[in-house]
């Protein structure tokens, strides 16, 4: 292993290190997002021109935006159940933080690199239903109940073409750590050619759509925003959030559209890596330390050309209705992602 | 006729199956309904319209509507009004399409005086019309999107409606309440190059609505959201007293415009009707887009033969309506707008009755929302088209 990160740093201190790379990996993406393509793209693509007042060309409008979310009061509804009403928005949040410590950013710049990535992955995605169904449940509200009800019905029916989509990754790697499906990808070969790696892409392009939907359900983000709905359930089960705990709900959101888009860029695209046969890399030990720096940048990139899809569909969708959304899922892409998968199991023998 | 019986017999048998299966069950689990309260405030409702929903799950057991939190009482101030104040009143019942609420009171007072504006003023009234008409559904295409959660469709109608804003606002001095038309004619001419603009944005607004067509209406997921729900048969859409768009997409082929005879210039130009034959959701809205395309078209034949002269009839100063009751209706953006004016030959109506077309058409939810499911509702409201100041008044 390379000896960038790996100084001899006492362990408090490379826990405070991955803490702070934790939030930045989380916060960096979601206000990125949130400006360019909520404030700006959403903006220009709507005929108008967006934030301009605060800082040059809007640019900290965030902050403003932030800032506004803090002054306001904390409102709890009388009839609510105060603690779970309050403790949901953080398990929504926790779901983001769990979720981007298994993502590879560099050869050593990870937080944890264990086996059962993927694995891991999939399941902490769930967490954030819980902490919409608290919310929706806690409220006391008849909107905030409906939204939560139907979150909880989509997520749940979502999640199994997501994990389908990624098993089809998963037999090509031969691995379910996400370090080892870059490295597979950026180390293998096209039909003998590797000048362009092997990005999953290619692939498994029915794996990426499907997972890119799912990942639009989950996220609850047009056409499946029925648990958010503005013009039928007001918004869902944020209805009665204000101030500092709605914000919550708004990082996470869109913290958790960068998440996704980081690990579906591990998954398909081949990661923070570039392929190795351009620098004659042949294994993890070759690869040059200053990927560790440029592997982020690689990594930021592709997640905001994913991000910028999921924000695209976002806008100019309209959304489904629960049942189809049901069917959709059910009927739809389960059956085709498990046609991949048997397919991929079967080119992966033949190959 | 035996195949929309029909269609009812099936409609309500399946439902009251369905009920009787789910009341089993409810009586199995002992689950109750839930009352959900859609407005007064509520973002759907486009101002304060209540909708009580009964609802089992999501599935809306009953629904009520709930109307009078905007009521302005307009009839009875009518009758504290002289005929020429009215206009000013009256322009905010449809707020979207004010002008062409004004018109048929005038003609009301008109036909009582018995004169009748110069032809001149006939075509512009029947242009601002039309405009206002164009200025209204291009909203309601916008909205649509908003209400299925498309939320780019709607900056488009608004940036394109605005060029008709300035036109209207360019001939009568007002952006929503123009409060332009006299009785015998109009307070002004048009204004130097209004011919030329109105033409550019004409062109303008046919593309909008090719540009909806691609977008919205061509969107598989809006027709799926749209196609087949909230089916009003036509016989029922007769029956409940819908006008307007509403009735023409359940294939009734009745349009005022066409059927009666108004001194207005409507006859003098040649233009189509469109009907639909399956009453559903998306009917409705294709209706309406192709009667904005269809209004585009009426203003432009009328630009390129209006006629000149003056455009105010000969009235004396002071306005008195000789005794008498005159009825005139006129098909407007919603539906069929009417007035019955009565007249006691005072500088003021005695009564006057106000007919709107959104509280009849929004007479039909009961009927219509039984059985849907939540998101339904939104999308059977918004393609009934209301407006919130034309069902209070």
């Amino acid at each position: 292993m390379n000896a960038l990160l790996a100084a001899d740093l006492p362990y408090w201190a490379q826990s405070l290190l991955r803490v702070l790379g934790g939030v930045v990996a989380v916060l960096l993406p979601a206000g990125t997002i949130v400006y360019l393509f909520l404030f700006k793209m959403m903006s220009f693509m709507q005929s108008r021109l967006g934030p301009m007042e605060a800082g040059p060309y809007g640019s900290m409008q965030l902050f403003a935006e932030v800032g506004k979310w803090l002054q306001k009061e904390d409102i709890t509804p009388a009839r609510a159940d105060r603690v779970i009403f309050k403790i949901a928005p953080l398990v929504v949040l926790a779901s983001t933080f769990l979720l981007v410590a298994v993502v590879p950013f560099g050869p050593d710049a990870w937080f944890t690199n264990f086996e059962a990535g993927v694995f891991y992955m999939l399941a902490v995605s769930s967490v954030s239903v819980l902490g919409i169904l608290m919310a929706g449940w806690s409220s006391a509200n008849k909107y905030s109940l409906l939204g939560g009800l139907r979150a909880a019905g989509q997520l749940i029916a979502y999640e199994l073409p997501m994990v389908l989509a990624v098993i089809g990754v998963i037999i090509q790697a031969g691995t379910m750590n996400l370090q080892g499906i870059v490295l597979a990808q950026n180390g293998g070969e096209i039909f003998g050619w590797n000048g362009l790696g092997n990005p999953y892409i290619l692939t498994q392009f029915t794996g990426f759509i499907i997972f890119m939907i799912a990942v639009q359900a989950e996220l609850t983000q047009t056409p499946f925003d029925m648990p958010i709905a503005e013009s039928e359930l007001v918004s869902g089960y944020m209805t009665e959030y204000s101030g500092f705990r709605f914000l919550t709900f708004f990082i996470a959101e869109f913290a958790t559209a960068g998440v996704f888009s980081l690990i579906a860029s591990v998954l398909f695209l081949g990661g923070w890596g570039v392929p190795f046969a351009w620098f004659d890399w042949n294994s993890i030990d070759d690869v040059s330390d200053w990927m560790n720096v440029v592997g982020p940048l690689i990594m930021f990139t592709k997640m905001m050309g994913l991000a910028f899809v999921i924000m695209w569909v976002r806008f100019s969708y309209p959304r489904f209705r629960e049942d189809q959304l049901q069917r959709f899922a059910w009927k739809v892409l389960i059956p085709v992602s498990l046609v991949n998968i048997m397919i991929t199991a079967i080119l992966k023998v033949a190959f | 006729m035996t195949s929309t019986e029909s269609l009812i017999d099936r409609r309500q048998l399946a439902y009251i199956a369905s009920q009787a299966a789910d009341a089993r069950l409810n009586v199995e689990l002992e689950t109750e309904g839930m009352t959900l309260n859609i407005g007064p405030q509520h973002p759907a409702t486009h101002g304060t319209l209540r909708i009580i929903a009964h609802l089992d799950g999501e599935q809306v057991v009953w629904a009520e509507p709930s109307c009078g939190y905007m009521h302005r009482g307009y009839e009875k101030l009518t009758e504290v009004r002289t005929y020429p104040q009215v206009t000013s009143l009256v322009n905010r019942i449809d707020w979207l399409g004010s002008f062409a609420n004004e018109v048929p009171f005038i003609l009301a007072a008109e036909k009582l005086m018995g004169i009748e504006a110069p032809p001149r003023a006939q075509w512009i009234r029947t242009i601002l019309f039309e405009l206002s008409r164009i200025a209204n559904v291009s909203l309601f295409l916008g909205d649509l999107g908003v209400q299925l959660g498309a939320v780019t469709p709607v900056f488009m109608a608004f940036r394109d409606r605005e060029h008709v804003l300035n036109l209207i606002e360019g001939t009568t001095g007002g952006r929503f309440h123009p409060n332009f038309d006299r009785i015998g004619g109009l307070k002004d001419d048009l204004p130097a190059g209004f011919i030329d603009e109105t033409r550019a944005v004409m062109k303008t607004l046919r593309n909008f609505c090719t540009e909806m067509e691609d977008l919205l209406f061509g969107n598989e997921i809006f027709q799926s959201r749209t196609r087949g729900i909230g089916v009003i048969p036509k016989d029922i859409a007769m029956q409940y007293g819908l006008s307007g768009a509403n009735l023409r997409a359940s294939g009734v082929d009745w349009d005022l415009r066409r059927d009666q005879s108004l001194p207005m210039a409507w006859d003098k130009v040649d233009w189509k009707v469109w009907t639909h034959p399956d009453g559903d959701s998306f009917a409705r809205c294709w209706i309406r887009l192709q009667e904005v395309r269809e209004s585009t078209l009426i203003v432009d034949q009328l630009l390129d033969n209006i006629p000149s002269g003056p455009v105010m009839a000969k009235v004396p100063r002071i306005i008195k309506v000789p005794e008498g009751e005159a009825w005139v209706s006129t098909e407007n953006p919603l539906g069929e707008m009417g007035y019955y004016v009565v007249s006691k030959g005072d500088l003021g109506p005695f009564r006057t009755k106000i007919r709107s077309a959104s509280f009849n058409n929004i007479s039909i939810v009961p009927w219509i929302l039984k059985g849907v499911y939540v998101p339904d509702i939104i999308t059977i409201l918004a393609s009934l088209y209301f407006i919130l100041g034309d069902i209070d008044r």
